[in-house]
């Protein structure tokens, strides 16, 4: 193979793929928060420096960072998971409005099958409750390819558009051949008042040309390319989009297809032609019935999945099953639960919660694994910032025993207004902020607690301790937490004041801080069996047949949280020399 | 049922243990075979130490980017336990390279080597060209873990016997 074409030749994943096609297509400015199965978006983009890409506080931030810079006239991008979309969606319903001046496309990761989320949500919902437009790739390479439709549709109409991936099309790798980039100009922005103030009078002018232009987007979307028939055996047709094609393609390459990439405005009438033309028409697609209820709603005549295909993602080998519009049945087997690494510092906080049984409001991150069995202490996650928020209203019928816990990136995120709001509303107790100075779960992004931005520059770091008390509390603790005793001590000591305290658990995630001590020694003679130890759900730390513990050395990071919790002496520390 | 001619390839294990990296280096091989090839892997929460299963295949044309049920060609397991969950996707005729985990296991002072020797093993049983599985290693392992890394998939790939 010549050097040039190895060189151009990439195994990208959808979200690489995606973020390679819009660096190409001029992108300037993309914006986002980390969360799976987004992430790799922008940490793609990071890399060019013709791209000004940020991690943003939350996503309702990157999404307005973002389209404000469309509109002041450099094609934009946000990108984030399906919830992340959620937290924007004050600027999102209003964007299709104001509309964008250059290109502005917006990324929505959506997660069927609850890979790693706390729910499923389809997001072409959103996109048609904020009459935005948008595009569904099937694989990394129609990735590449759609989004650089995307932003020319987002020019040509003056508006947002989405494209929506799913973890299986975010994390799927396949061959792309890269190009060169092309530079666009910036758009010159001119003062328009009407359109970019959104005041009753000018919102209402503005809904006008809203409807117009989704006439105009319907008319485009029947005859966009993206919208592809092909026929084949004419005994069935199947309408579908996204990865159910390539699914359904797999397990009946001879049917009829009409496979949809610009599935809204739907294209109604190309639907019918290809209807006309199969004996049969099947609705095949991931999650919510979205392309069946449109087809319903235009009075075309279809089958669709049986509702229990609404729940989880679809694989290959549903799809039989669907054809013959049975009810859901096969289900692999559960896979291995996660746990938290040997070594991580958010272990500690759950022992010491668990020890003093108190009800704990959760949030979202790693520490989330610290509601699994046999730490089972962590009793609520709904949303980020809810940590907080569901303490407050826990707090007003538990009184002392209950706390609320976040994490660092999480606490920036969402969870400051939440502290806030107990000042103001004079709630007392206690909230943990398990600072592990890292956006964990995602994969290690740093968040403005570091110190550091997407590109790895140092920039302003925000100090979680002076922000607590600007925000109220009466007291800030910092405590490192593998110091179990001073850390449970502390917090019976604040929750027994009556006052608004923050305690910050702070010791670096072991991702990024692999340094290891030396692993404990055990002492079988001493052991007797009491299993205490086990109830870390530390990996490093097994049962064997004979009943005795085993230290996994490769695992173990020498944390010594089992040397503390061991009454019996049989786990001792190991002391150099 | 038609079916398009593809190779399916199952990697499991658990978090930490290589498994996408060995994926990456099979699909990289079968690119620059010049295949069309689609790997699929797991980020996030399920990496934390949970089951990492990545299908890949690849083939003239690849559609779907997961195995279906019962169709993989190979599976490689670095962990048994992920092993028993996932056996049921092999063919009737398929191939299970599960036998060599001990083997590498008994043989390799380093664990973290285990994917490395399988993958070797693997190597073995495919008709992709060996310079371009050389080439993959080189694409996919740090200048630093190269020679050690080519070393090792080296004595995979003259393992013989199951």
């Amino acid at each position: 193979m010549a050097k040039d074409t190895l060189n151009s030749l990439k195994f990208l994943s959808g979200n690489q793929a995606l973020g390679q096609g819009a660096y190409e297509e001029g992108l300037k400015v993309a914006c986002s928060y980390p969360g799976t199965p987004a992430t790799e978006i922008l940490e793609y983009l990071s890399q060019f420096p013709e791209v000004d890409a940020q991690w943003s506080v939350n996503e309702k931030i990157a999404f307005e960072v973002a389209l404000a810079s469309a509109i002041a006239g450099l094609r934009s991008l946000y990108a984030s998971k399906h919830v992340g979309l959620n937290v924007a969606m004050d600027p999102l319903m209003t964007s299709s409005y104001i509309g964008v001046n250059a290109g502005f496309v917006v990324v929505s990761c959506d997660d069927p099958g609850i890979h790693s989320s706390q729910n499923e949500q389809d997001n072409r919902l959103l996109a048609r409750a904020a009459k935005i437009p948008f595009i569904e790739p099937s694989s990394p390479s129609e990735a590449k390819e759609f989004v650089q439709v995307a932003f020319k549709i987002s020019e040509q109409f003056d508006t947002p558009v989405m494209v929506r991936l799913t973890t299986r099309i975010a994390h799927t790798k396949e061959n792309i051949v890269i190009e060169k980039r092309k530079e666009i100009p910036a758009r010159a922005f001119k003062l328009d008042i009407e359109k970019y103030v959104m005041v009753p009078r000018n919102a209402y002018k503005r809904h006008i040309a809203l409807e117009k232009r989704l006439s105009k987007l319907k008319d485009y979307a029947e005859k966009s390319p993206l919208n592809k028939i092909e026929l084949n055996n004419k005994k069935l047709g199947i309408v579908t989009s996204s990865v159910s094609y390539l699914y359904a393609k797999e397990m009946y390459p001879e049917a009829s297809f009409l496979k949809l990439g610009f599935s809204f405005p739907f294209p109604e009438e190309k639907v019918k032609r290809f209807a006309k033309q199969v004996k049969q028409i099947l609705v095949i697609e991931e999650l919510e019935p979205f392309l069946e209820e449109e087809m319903k709603i235009k009075g075309i005549k279809c089958k669709a999945k049986h509702p229990s295909f609404r729940i989880g993602e679809l694989r290959p080998e549903y799809i039989p099953d669907i054809i013959k519009g049975r009810q859901k049945t096969q289900e692999l087997a559960s896979a291995r639960k996660p746990v938290m690494c040997p070594g991580c510092p958010h272990r500690p906080v759950f022992w010491a919660l668990k020890k003093l049984k108190l009800v704990v409001t959760g949030d979202i991150g790693c520490y989330t694994l610290g509601a699994l069995s046999p730490l089972s202490s962590l009793h609520t996650c709904l949303c980020m910032g809810s940590g907080i928020t569901f303490f407050e209203g826990f707090k007003k019928v538990l009184d002392k025993n209950v706390v609320g816990v976040i994490g660092d990136s999480t606490f920036v995120h969402s969870g400051i207004t939440g502290l806030i709001n107990l000042s103001y509303n004079k709630t007392k107790g206690v909230v943990i902020i398990l600072d592990n100075s890292t956006t964990a779960m995602t994969g290690n992004q740093p968040h403005p607690a570091t110190g550091i931005n997407l590109k790895g520059e140092p920039t302003k770091k925000l100090i979680l301790e002076d922000l607590c008390l600007a925000c109220g509390a009466d007291t800030v603790d910092v405590i490192h937490p593998f110091k179990v005793k001073e850390l449970e001590g502390v917090i019976k000591k604040r929750l027994d004041e009556g006052k608004l305290s923050v305690i910050i658990a702070r010791a670096p995630c072991r991702i990024i801080e692999r340094e290891k001590a030396a692993v404990p020694i055990y002492n079988k003679e001493k052991c007797q069996k009491c299993y205490l130890c086990l109830n870390l759900d530390c990996p490093a730390l097994t049962k064997l047949d004979d009943g005795l513990i085993k230290i996994e050395n490769n695992f173990c990071a020498g944390c010594n949280l089992c040397v503390e919790v061991c009454k019996l002496g049989a786990l001792i520390k190991h002391e150099e020399g | 049922m038609k079916k398009v001619k593809v190779i399916n390839i199952l990697f499991c294990g658990t978090g930490g243990q290589g498994v996408l990296t060995a994926s990456e280096v099979c699909g990289w091989a079968a690119i620059l075979d010049g295949y069309h090839v689609k790997k699929s892997e797991v980020h996030g929460m399920a990496q934390r130490g949970g089951s990492v299963e990545s299908h890949l295949r690849f083939g003239r044309r690849v559609y779907s980017p997961l195995i279906p049920f019962g169709q993989a060609d190979y599976l490689v397991s670095f962990h048994r336990g992920e092993h028993g969950r996932l056996k049921n996707f092999l063919k009737a005729k398929g191939t299970d390279l599960i036998h060599y985990l001990d083997k590498a296991e008994s043989l390799l002072q380093d664990k973290r080597q285990v994917n490395t020797f399988i993958l070797g093993v693997l190597s073995k049983n495919l008709t992709l060209k060996q310079e371009s599985w050389i080439k993959a290693l080189e694409v996919v392992f740090s200048h630093k873990n190269l020679e050690e890394n080519k070393e090792i998939f080296w004595r995979g790939r003259q393992e013989r016997g199951g």
